[in-house]
Parts: C-alpha cells; structure tokens; sequence
C-alpha cells in the first residue's frame, strides 16, 4: 500500500489553441494529488482549479479510462503514457511520480497526427490507412458458412489475437524517432494475414495500406524497437517483420 | 523505391553486402598478422584481378554509396516525419544508442571511409592509373609493395587512434545494423534469438579485430 | 389498446421473425442509393447497423463523438458473447438462450423479441468470424466456448477478455470498407444534439462538430440512435467518460417514449473507489467469483482496526470472518447472481462492514483456493508431501493461469498484491437495461427513427445476463434493423432528398444553439462535473442498489433543485466556437440531470422488486425467501414508456402489457 501523504507537483504543459496557432510550453502546479490516483484524475484535478480560476482548462482525449479504447494519450516526461510498462495513460498512477516532481505533458508528436488543441491530436490517419484495406470483404448476411467450418489452428487464433490487441492510440507513432506507424500497420496486416478468411485479400491488403501509411506522411521504421516497449497493449516487432515479408512476397507476386 | 517498405529493405540489403564484404576484408587483412607474404599475395590478386576491379569494386562502390545516400534520405525523410520536436524526451527508456544514431555512426564511418580511401586507395589508383605500374612491385625493391606499405601507414599513432576510434563507431552501427537488417527483411522468427546473439559477435569482433590487425602493425613494425 | 403498439408479429413464436421478414416490405436495390440513413452512435449497435446499410446500398452518414468509431464503448465489454451453437453438445438451443434470457431478466422482457435475438445469435458468430475476429479456439482448431454467468450451458464466445474490443474491430472494419468506398459519410467527433421531425418524422438531426464548434444540419429519410447506455446518470459507472444520454434524451424530448429508466445493472465485482478523485470505476470479470470467497470480519472492532492500518485482513482468524454469500445462500453461495451478490455487499457495508477508508469494500479472498489448486498441483507433479510454501507457490501458479491480467490489473490500480492479500471490491453501475421504448421493428414512438443496442429497451428485461449484451448490440444491428428498416423506407422512395433550408431545420438549430449559448452565458461559480458528482451521489444513495418510497421522493426533489441551480450557477468556460470539452460535459450533465428525475420517478412507480430493481418495501415476509426480493406479476407486468410533456417529473406513463404465451413465470430463488 503506498503512503497516503498527498503530492504536489509542477506540470509543464504543451498548450495550443486551435490547429492553425503555435503552442508553447505553460507551467502549472497542481497541489494535495492523492498517490491513489490516476495521471487522468490529476489532470481532473487541475482542470476543476483551472476552471474555478477562470482561466481555460487542458484539453486532453480519455474516454473509457480503463485502457482499452485508445482514445488517451500524452508524452509524459519523454515517454509516451508516462514511465510505467504496459498501460496507457489513464491506467497510469500518482504514485509512480515523487512528490515535488516537474512533470513534463506533451501532445503526440507527428506530422500525421496535427495537434488540435492542447494535447488532443486529430488520429484519423490511422482510420484512413484501415479504410485502405484492414478489412475482410465479407457482407453482413445470415448465410455465411457456419463458424466452425474452416477451424484454425489454435497457434495462428491466438497469434492473429495477439496482433489484434492493438488499441491504436498511436504511443508507437508518438515514441518513434521517426514517427513510422509500422508497428500499428503491421498488426492488422498480421492479424489477417494469420486467418483463413484474410488470404483472398492478402495481397492487396498490405500493398493497400502501406501505400496509404505512407501518404499520411508517417517516417520510415529503423527497427529501434522502442514502440514495442512503449506499446501498452505489447504488441510485438514481430509483426513488423511479417508485414515486410508480406509486402516483398506481394510486391514480387501480384497479378497485374 | 517508392515506398517505406521498399526502401527500408533496399537499406537491409546493402547492409547485408557490406556486412559480407567487411569480412572478406577482414579476412584478408587479417592474415597481415601472421604471413606478410600470404597478405601480399592476396592483395595483389585482388587489385589486379579483372572481376575483382572491374566488376566486383564497381558494385562494391555503388553498394557503399547507396547505403549512404539512402540513409540520408531515410534520415530527412523520417526528421520530417515530426516537424515539432519533444520539448522533452526520454529516448533511452525504450531503445538503444545505437539504434537511434545510426545517422552519427554512420557519418563517422563515412568520415573514416575518407580517410581509409586517401591512404591506400588513392594511392593504388595513383599508382595503377597515372603512373601505369600494375606489377605490385616498388622500384628498387623485390617483394610486393602491399604490406610494407601497410605498415608505414601504423606507425603514426594519431592515425592508429582514428582507426581504432573509427572501428568503435562502426562496431555501434552493427551492434543495431545486423539485427536490423534481418528484421527489415522480414526475418523474425525461431531463429531471431541465435541469430541477434550471433549479430552482436560479429558487431564486435570484426571491428575488435581490425583495431588489434592496427595495433599489432603499430608496435610491431619493421 | 394504448398508443403503444409493439407490432409484434402473429403466429407461433418459432415463426414471428421469419414470417415477419417475408412479409415486410423491401427496398429495390436501385432506390437504396437514393436514401439517406442516419447512423448516430458507432458502437457494436451503430457500427454494425452503418455497414450493413451500406452494403445494402443505402447512403448512410454515421455520427460519433469519439475521435474513431473503434473507440466505442463496446470496446470495455470483457467476458463474451452468447449464442445458441451447441457447439458443445450440453443440450444448447434457441430456446434455452431464450428462456434463460427472459428468466434472467425477471420476465420484464418481451417475448418475441428475445426469441428474435436468440434466434439470430448463431448468426451473428457465422459473420464476425468471416470478418476475421479472432476468437479464442480450441487445439482442434475449433470454436472454444466458456460457461458464463451462472448459465447451465457453455454458450460464450469469447476472446480472450477482450471480446468487445475484437467484435467492436470487427464491425469497423467493415464500415472501414464501406467509408473506403464512398457509401458510409463518417463523421466522428460530432455530437448529435437534436433530431429533426418533418411532418411528424425524423427527417435528420442537427449535430455539433466537436472540434470546430460548427453547428450542421443532416438530413435522413430515417434516423437510427445507438448511443449506447446512460449509466453515467450515477456520476461514477463502469462506463466511459463521455457515454451519456444525449442523443436518446434529445429524441425523447421529440416524442420517443424512454422505457423503465430505472432497470440498472449494478456489477459485483468492480474496483472500490479510492477517495473524492475517482473518476470511473473499473471492473473486474466477473469469472473471479468462480475462485474467490467474499467476505468481510464479523465483528467491528476488526473492522475499526483494518480501516486504521492495524490490521491486516491474513491476520483475520477464519472464526471472525463473515463469508456473508455462502451464509446467507447456501445452495449459490459466491456465484449468485450480479444483482443479489451486488445488495449483499451493499447490506453489510451499510452495516459498518466496509473495510477500506471510504467503507465501501468487501473482501475477495483467494486464499482457499490458491490451497486447493495449489494440492491439487502437487499431486499432480508426483509431490506428495509439499511445503506449505510448495503448496502456496503451485496454487499462485494456477490462479495466475486462469487470472493474471485481472490479478495484474488489480495490483496496477490498487497497489496491492492480490495473490498475498484479499482483493477489495465493491458494486457498480454497468449496464442500463432501461431505454428508448421500440417495438418489434425496433422503431420509437417517433415515425423514422430507430433505436439500437443499449440505447433501447428491449431485450434485457429487468436485468441482463452476463455476455447478452455483445449479443443484442449486433443482433440489432447487423440482422434485425437492416430488415425492419426497409418496410418504412420502402414508402420512402418517392420522397427525394430532403432538403434542410427548412423552418424545421431553423428551429431545430436555433434551439440548440440558444441552449450552447445559454450554458456558456450563465458565467455562474462551479464546474460541470461539481453538479455531476452531486447528481450522482444522490442517484447512488437513493436510486441505485436498493430503493424506497421516502428515498426516492427525496432524490426527486433534490435532483429538481440541482437542476435548477445548475442552470443558475454552472461555469462553463471558453466559447461556443472550437474545441470545448466543458460544453460537450456540460450539455450531457443538463440532460442527466433531467433523465435522473425520469429513473426515480420510474423506480417510484415500480413498486415491486424485479431484477435489478430492487424496492425495499417488496420483499417476501417469510418463509425460507424471507428479505429476499419479491416480483408482483399481478400489478408490474408491463413495460412503463414514459412519455415527456415539457418537464421530466411531470411525464406521462404508458404501459405496454406483457404477455408470456411460452414461459412460465417463477419466482427466483438462490437459496
């Protein structure tokens, strides 16, 4: 159980107002942060005194606050979601910062990503590069084959699975001194390239959406591997290799 | 070359050719250790062979400037990927040195390569292409020129300490370059494990074996 | 007959929805392009209604706050998704999911439209694994299945606990190829705020653009809401932070009827809040009932000593323990239902039994089975004389296997190990089974419009079983409203595109726009979230596990007074114009406030006990059930629509009968 004595902090905090405006760093200090809560309840915290001050609170994305939509972000102190392993930034807590501490709160930065206000940043590049192919042409109808028709191995169910864990919050994008959006890219490209019902569209599928990957104006991997440790879903470089392999083994092998 | 994948595994390639050529050069030299005359034989065989400088060192030039000139591009290309940068951040967390600054070690290499050139290959071009003697041999002496020469260019110790320097730089770009490549290629696999231990033997001892063929010659020449 | 009419189809049960799809009218291909559908909510509902529309080749423009229509909150749902596949040969059928399903929900469902999602359930697997979920399988390559809930048969699919994240990526990505091909206009961070009635149908919606503050006019020949639930009434819930009312609440206001607000599911095992801070509540699967035990000390000095840091749960000798499930519910023990383990808890904390600092938490304690398994282990491993420490080192082992993101999940939020020390939890608000009142075709009261998945009220009844709700949201969306919607579409074609220069379209917008300005205008001296936190508190005192006739009354009066004191007294900062994370708060808190009304004063009308409602004054007086909830078919055997006429305490009740031809109504019993 960690201690309970509140914490005081400074926060230094990337502040811009709309998409088209320049932003600067502004430093707050928010004051009595119980160790028990959330870095997402912190910024709560010092929203409401902001608010209650008159002044303009921190915009910032969250939305289910469990770690499973995508939807918060921020680089915090240098890492995307903050120091911890494995959680997105509002599975982050108080206690893992030292009373006292200067907290640096930084939007995603790419130029995929334009900045929107304070540290919300506009994600729909990844949204484009699915559009392009991260899906299975197949109509909503009752007469698909039955589930169980075609098993699949046990090994490859859970492979695909692992890739698809993917929340897409964009912390490899934001953690990458490229902002390459491979890791993101590969586990869909994985996660189909795994299944039965992925193979018709192979091909197309990885030629797709690398070619819109790489409209969006995401950089190049150079394979530093630190969106795997940053990734709080862990999704691994694996899958990475295996969209590269299947984008040389399309390339080689399309038909027209 | 028009797309990421495309040019990311161009530069694995290149990487993969250079890795293969540094160690048949340092197979050759390494011999300088133990038979002047084994060192001799080889470099004049492969100076004077017609595949070797006509073929062989046409591609070799052009790998070596690819690689580079790719980089660059990589380089500039991913800078823009980010046109505002991290007031801070906190890049050891989750990556190596190495693999962040490729761009440095590989400058420092290219800087080294510079160097290497102005002492023996622009001298052997001088030699084969102005002056026309492809006989290996220098005037007024007998045995082939390669080793003696070898030596006089270690005696200086300023030199020796950029060799040695230089070979740090470039056992830091394979430490991250090896792996790197194979992933690039899509290599990930059972053998991913072996073959990243086996990287970063070769990452270390080919460069720790130049310094010691430049060291030996720097305090045992004649 | 009253002015609900469920349209429910004739004939057998068996036969309703087939007969009734072959008799609805349809839509020829060629016309599908020339109407517009409007989709508002992209959830599993939403998401999955968008694309199948498009396939069909409606033009189909879908609206969703989020950033993406993959950050839904479907994406949280853990456990898994019920079908009747009797992959695993226990005797599953349509019938068993749909007896179960209205039994669970205390038979305050109707009928015909739970046999309707029961028997499209197999349906709905079939196509999310052609779309490429990833489901969990067994080593023959085939589907696995967990039981799940309390359920006799293993029915649930799942993935591994993320079944809602893979099925919510599933329908995205197929409205991902229908956005790639032109056919579904997305527009995220949009916030419905109206919807627009053209002679008395929905006609389109006025929606806000969350990042540019534009207010834009959509026109539709049909309107489909699937804004999922309103849990978020209670301030603190399992749902997301931005889940709200709104897009349901505004079609009320227009003349949809909201159906029993107040069937709420409480959840057993959540994360006990922490302090004042807490923002959300977290849950936690409900499968660890299968292995712990819950309890809290038996006596209050214990209690006393524990809240002090005194003490240590371990230290608790089994004597001065009170494992209150197993005492009170034999035959159930642990595994009782959510609603009954959920008031449980409530009663002893209320009792003074609560053993963390805010005194709402129980134990869950491992400990027993961690001995068990851990035995079981050694055996296993040829080692007939294990240490304690062996024992205790095997049984980690297992529990791990079976738990450990939960276990790690635990340890991140609470900073405790749960493998060494009791779990703390405490119930929370989950799921709402109340909503926008349908029939059969899933239309509302208003001609055109439709609600969807959570966001209606058909299929849970009173309380919803455990992985059923997965189930209805892509039931609804990907096999009932793309039928039904045709035979109202089908008189459509001739109507052209709408137009929305209309004094309709002006009225609507201008008063949406009066109501951002009059937020942001009132400069007055506390946050949004202040007067949320308020409503909540008294929804969770007085509307939440357990309620009364005093109780609710007093929650009426008081919300009325936080309403008007907050349209008095709410700062609202910035502008109108860009982005405004107040506003959109602020906005969904007004309609909360006069939605929380609407739940207590349905809780008052429903004075019986039934599923998740649970009404102090109707409980059995004796015999063996006695305190236990009490149903009363004779006089709450309906569906209560409430119809809004200008002030939500003032709205007018209807009741739709229910009739049960196929199942026999009982009384539950755990005992």
């Amino acid at each position: 159980m960690s201690t309970n004595k509140d914490m005081n902090l400074i926060l230094k905090i990337w502040r811009q107002k709309d998409q088209k405006s320049s932003g600067k760093m502004v430093d707050y200090k928010v004051n009595g942060i119980s160790p028990d809560s959330s870095f997402l309840e912190m910024m709560d915290v010092l929203n409401e005194g902001l608010i209650s001050k008159g002044e303009e609170p921190v915009e910032f994305d969250h939305d289910c606050r469990e770690g499973i939509c995508g939807m918060c972000s921020l680089y915090i102190n240098g890492e995307a979601h903050g120091p911890d392993r494995a959680v997105t930034t509002c599975q982050l807590h108080m206690r893992k910062f030292k009373d006292g501490e200067t907290v640096t709160i930084e939007p995603w930065r790419a130029k995929a990503f334009p900045v929107l206000k304070d540290l919300k940043v506009d994600r729909s590049s990844f949204d484009r590069i699915q559009q392009a192919g991260g899906f299975i042409s197949v109509n909503t109808s009752g007469n698909t084959q039955d589930a169980n028709a075609t098993p699949i191995s046990k090994y490859n169910a859970d492979k695909a699975m692992d890739a698809a864990t993917c929340i897409g919050c964009g912390a490899c994008v934001a953690t990458c001194k490229n902002a390459s959006a491979m890791l993101f890219v590969g586990a869909k490209v994985t996660q189909y390239s795994l299944l039965p019902q992925g193979q018709v569209e192979r091909k197309e599928r990885v030629l797709n959406m690398v070619k819109q990957m790489d409209l969006e104006g995401f950089g190049n991997c150079t394979n530093t591997g630190a969106c795997e440790v940053e990734c709080p879903k862990g999704i691994s470089l694996e899958n990475i290799a295996i969209m590269n392999r299947e984008y040389l083994k399309a390339s080689i092998t399309k038909e027209d | 070359m028009k797309t990421s994948i495309a040019r990311k595994v161009s530069m694995a390639l290149s990487a993969f050719f250079l890795m293969i050529f540094l160690l048949q050069h340092f197979a050759i030299n390494v011999t300088s250790i133990f038979s002047g005359e084994t060192f001799n034989n080889l470099s004049h065989f492969m100076g004077t062979n017609f595949a070797v400088q006509y073929i062989m060192q046409p591609i070799l030039i052009f790998g070596v400037v690819f690689h580079f000139v790719m980089g660059f591009i990589l380089e500039l290309k991913n800078k823009g990927a980010r046109n505002i940068k991290y007031a801070k951040n906190n890049g050891g967390a989750n990556s190596s040195w190495m693999s962040r600054n490729m761009i440095l070690s590989g400058l420092v290499i290219l800087a080294f390569m510079g160097l290497h050139f102005y002492d023996f290959w622009l001298p052997e071009l001088k030699i084969k292409f102005v002056d026309g003697d492809w006989s290996g041999v220098l005037e007024g002496e007998t045995g082939l020129r390669y080793f003696t020469e070898l030596q006089h260019k270690f005696v200086n110790p300023i030199r020796v300490a950029i060799y040695c320097v230089a070979f740090i730089f470039l056992s830091l770009h394979l430490l991250h370059g090896f792996s790197s490549a194979f992933q690039s290629i899509g290599a990930n696999n059972k053998y991913t494990r072996a073959l990243s231990k086996f990287g970063m033997a070769y990452a270390i001892l080919i460069p720790l074996g130049f310094v010691v063929i430049a060291l030996f010659h720097h305090f045992n020449h004649c | 007959m009253s002015v609900l009419d469920a349209k429910i189809p004739e004939g057998p049960i068996k036969e309703k929805w087939t007969n009734h799809k072959n008799n609805i009218n349809v839509v020829n291909p060629a016309n599908k392009r020339l109407i517009d559908v409007i989709v508002v909510g992209t959830g599993l509902a939403g998401g999955s209604a968008a694309a199948s529309l498009a396939e069909m080749g409606y033009s189909v423009k879908a609206f969703a706050y989020q950033d993406s229509p993959r950050r839904a909150h479907s994406i949280a749902a853990q456990g898994g998704i019920n079908a009747a596949k009797n992959y695993q040969n226990d005797g599953d059928s349509i019938y068993r999911l749909f007896y179960d399903t209205v039994k669970g929900g205390d038979y305050r469902s109707r009928e015909a439209n739970v046999y309707r999602l029961a028997e499209v359930s197999g349906n709905i697997i079939d196509q999310c694994v052609a779309q490429g979920v990833p489901f969990a399988r067994e080593y023959g390559g085939l589907l696995d299945n967990r039981s799940f809930g309390g359920v006799l048969v293993s029915r649930t699919f799942y993935a591994k606990g993320q079944t809602g994240q893979q099925l919510l990526l599933g329908a995205y990505s197929a409205m991902n190829r229908q956005i790639g091909k032109g056919k579904i206009q997305m527009f995220s961070r949009h916030e419905m705020l109206d919807v627009v009635k053209v002679d008395g149908k929905a006609r389109g919606i006025i929606a806000r653009d969350l990042v540019t503050g534009k207010i834009e006019r959509h026109s539709a020949h049909a309107v489909v809401i699937a804004s999922g639930g309103y849990g978020n009434v209670f301030f603190l819930s399992t749902n997301a932070m931005g889940s709200n009312v709104t897009a349901a609440w505004k079609i009320h206001k227009k003349g949809a009827y909201f159906a029993n607000p107040c069937y709420t599911q409480i959840h057993p095992t959540c994360i006990p809040r922490s302090g004042d801070h807490q923002s959300k509540l977290t849950l936690m699967s409900e499968s660890l009932r299968n292995d712990g035990r819950i309890w809290v000390p038996n006596n209050l000095d214990d209690v006393k000593a524990i809240r002090e840091g005194k003490l240590t749960p371990t230290a608790i000798p089994e004597e001065s323990r009170d494992y209150y499930l197993e005492r009170r519910y034999p035959a159930f023990g642990n595994l009782v239902p959510r609603d009954v383990a959920s008031r449980a808890a409530k009663e002893r904390c209320d009792a003074g039994f609560g053993v963390n600092g805010t005194g709402e938490a129980v134990y869950l304690d491992f400990k027993s089975a961690i001995q068990r398994y851990g035995k079981e282990k050694a055996l296993v491993t040829g080692n007939h004389n294990p240490t304690d420490t062996e024992v205790l080192e095997y049984g980690e082992e297992v529990i791990k296997a079976k738990y450990g993101n939960l276990f790690q999940m635990y340890e991140k939020i609470v900073d405790q190990n749960p493998y060494k020390t009791p779990m703390m939890i405490y119930p929370a608000v989950h799921y709402t089974m109340g909503g926008i009142w349908v029939d059969y075709n899933l239309m509302t009261s208003i001609p055109g419009c439709y609600a969807a998945g959570e966001a209606n009220f058909s299929e849970h009844g009173a309380n919803r079983l455990g992985a059923s709700a997965l189930m209805q949201g892509l039931a609804d969306g990907y096999f009932v409203l793309p039928y039904t919607i045709g035979d109202y579409l089908a008189d459509e074609i001739r109507t052209g595109p709408i137009p929305t220069d209309t004094p309709e379209f002006d009225a609507a917008e201008k008063e949406v726009s009066d109501t951002l300005n009059k937020l942001i205008n009132i400069k007055g001296t506390k946050s949004v979230d202040h007067f949320h936190k308020r409503l909540g508190k008294v929804m969770w005192n007085n509307v939440g596990m357990a309620r009364n006739e005093s109780g609710l009354k007093e929650a009426i009066k008081t919300i009325r007074e936080i309403r008007e004191e907050f349209w008095k007294d709410v700062r609202v900062p910035g502008t109108t114009q860009g982005l405004n994370t107040e506003l959109e708060k602020a906005g969904r808190v007004a309609d909360f406030l006069e939605l929380g009304e609407l739940f207590a004063l349905d809780a008052l009308d429903r004075n019986e006990s039934c599923g998740g409602h649970f009404r102090e004054e109707s409980v059995e007086l004796d015999g063996e059930q006695k305190g236990e909830a009490k149903r009363d078919d004779k006089n709450y055997k309906y569906v209560a629509a409430w119809e809004w006429t200008g002030d939500a305490g003032k709205s007018k009740l209807h009741k739709e009968k229910l009739e049960f031809n196929d199942i026999e109504l009982k009384q539950r019993s755990y005992k």
